[in-house]
């Protein structure tokens, strides 16, 4: 963690207990390949923002989520993208493509 | 105070990277994230080492705030200009941090690290010398700082803005969807706040929304601009960013921080507590 008592964005990579939690797991991709520094951001079913998080290295990203309708949206300089996931209590893992 | 006082953009930033007296800053959750690479000739400040009592939860002493400056080379006169990840969250702390110290001219990197990092401008891994600074910090300012007793009698009398997202608001969520919700005080908001969350100021690049957009938001919301006004989140760097809009951009005088926000009030025994939208 690089800031438990705070706001931020957790290590991106580590593992998580997700038998309490629903997780939204994933990763950005450009054709395949992985996206580091890629602005990920959540949006709730009515489409407003609930978080955001930059990709480390393998382009991995992680909310902590309801079970329920979400969208993914990711800026990057290798393009943007956008995924609509229905999250399920647990690890709900997911490819978020940018062109 | 208004825009051009407190908000810089990229392309003035890139002109005066060497301009004498103006000090670049970034201050960021993920306080590794300098190292990998920083706006060329900035320094790094550390929210949580550099800004937060090691013991207390409280800032450092007006002391020791001068002694990290005159560190970092910064003088009282020089121009600081604060830029950070997560759309400026903590580099709009220290904004506020940097003003309840009486730092003169201060100002925000509009659009911060991400649209820096979007537009693919330069980044740097050198870390830069700045010849040691003699500063000397004021006394604090606690007309834009709130406590826990202020917080309590202005229920009901002033504005209270809730910037957290809405399943924090209503008690769903204890902290923001990127984080582990492992908190154990309870869930919900200060009776009578009303929920703007802080994404609602800013644009998808960062930057902060036109005036115009900005008064409409927090007018929409029920803010009542005869009366004053104090924002607060979970540790006070989200509505570091509210409290940004409202007084810096937008020119509202009496607009404080609540930076013990709701990990503080949450946890306090026998206050009242509201749930739900």
């Amino acid at each position: 963690m690089t800031a438990g008592g705070g706001c931020g964005a957790p290590d991106q990579n580590a593992s998580v207990d997700v038998g309490s939690e629903t997780v939204i797991s994933g990763r950005v991709v450009s054709a395949g390949t992985p996206v580091a520094a890629a602005y990920v951001r959540l949006l709730d079913a009515s489409g407003e923002f609930t978080a955001e998080v930059p990709t480390g290295d393998g382009g991995n990203f992680r909310f902590f989520v309801k079970p329920g309708d979400w969208t993914l949206r990711a800026l990057s300089t290798a393009g943007q993208g956008e995924q609509r996931v229905s999250a399920a209590h647990g690890l709900n893992e997911v490819d978020l493509p940018v062109a | 105070m208004s825009r051009s006082d407190v908000l810089v953009d990229a392309n003035w930033a890139e002109a005066n990277l060497t301009s004498p007296g103006v000090v670049f800053v970034e201050v960021d959750e993920d306080v590794s994230a300098y190292d990998k690479g920083h706006i060329p000739g900035a320094v790094k400040i550390d929210w949580k080492k550099d800004l937060q009592d090691p013991v207390r939860r409280d800032f450092v002493s007006k002391e020791q705030f001068a002694k990290l400056l005159s560190e970092r080379g910064i003088s009282n006169d020089d121009t600081v200009v604060l830029y950070g990840g997560n759309n400026n969250w903590f580099a709009a702390y220290a904004y506020w941090y940097f003003k309840v110290y009486g730092h003169r001219s201060v100002k925000l990197l509009d659009g911060g690290r991400k649209k820096w990092e979007l537009e693919s401008r330069e980044l740097s891994t050198d870390v830069p010398q700045r010849a040691k600074a003699s500063y000397s910090a004021q006394e604090p300012d606690t007309s834009i700082r709130a406590f826990r007793d202020e917080v309590l009698v202005a229920i009901n009398t002033k504005n209270l803005v809730d910037v957290r997202s809405p399943d924090e608001f209503s008690g769903k969520l204890l902290a923001p969807a990127h984080l582990p919700q492992e908190q154990s005080q309870v869930g919900g908001h200060i009776p009578s706040a009303i929920n703007v969350p802080w994404s609602k100021a800013a644009n998808e690049d960062g930057t902060f929304k036109s005036d115009g957009e900005l008064t409409s938001i927090y007018s929409e919301a029920g803010l009542d601009a005869a009366k004053d006004t104090i924002a607060y989140c979970r540790i006070g760097e989200r509505s570091s960013h509210t409290w940004f809009v409202l007084r810096e951009i937008l020119g509202n005088q009496s607009v404080k921080n609540y930076d013990g926000s709701w990990t503080e009030y949450g946890s306090l025994v026998g206050v009242p507590v509201a749930k739900g939208a």
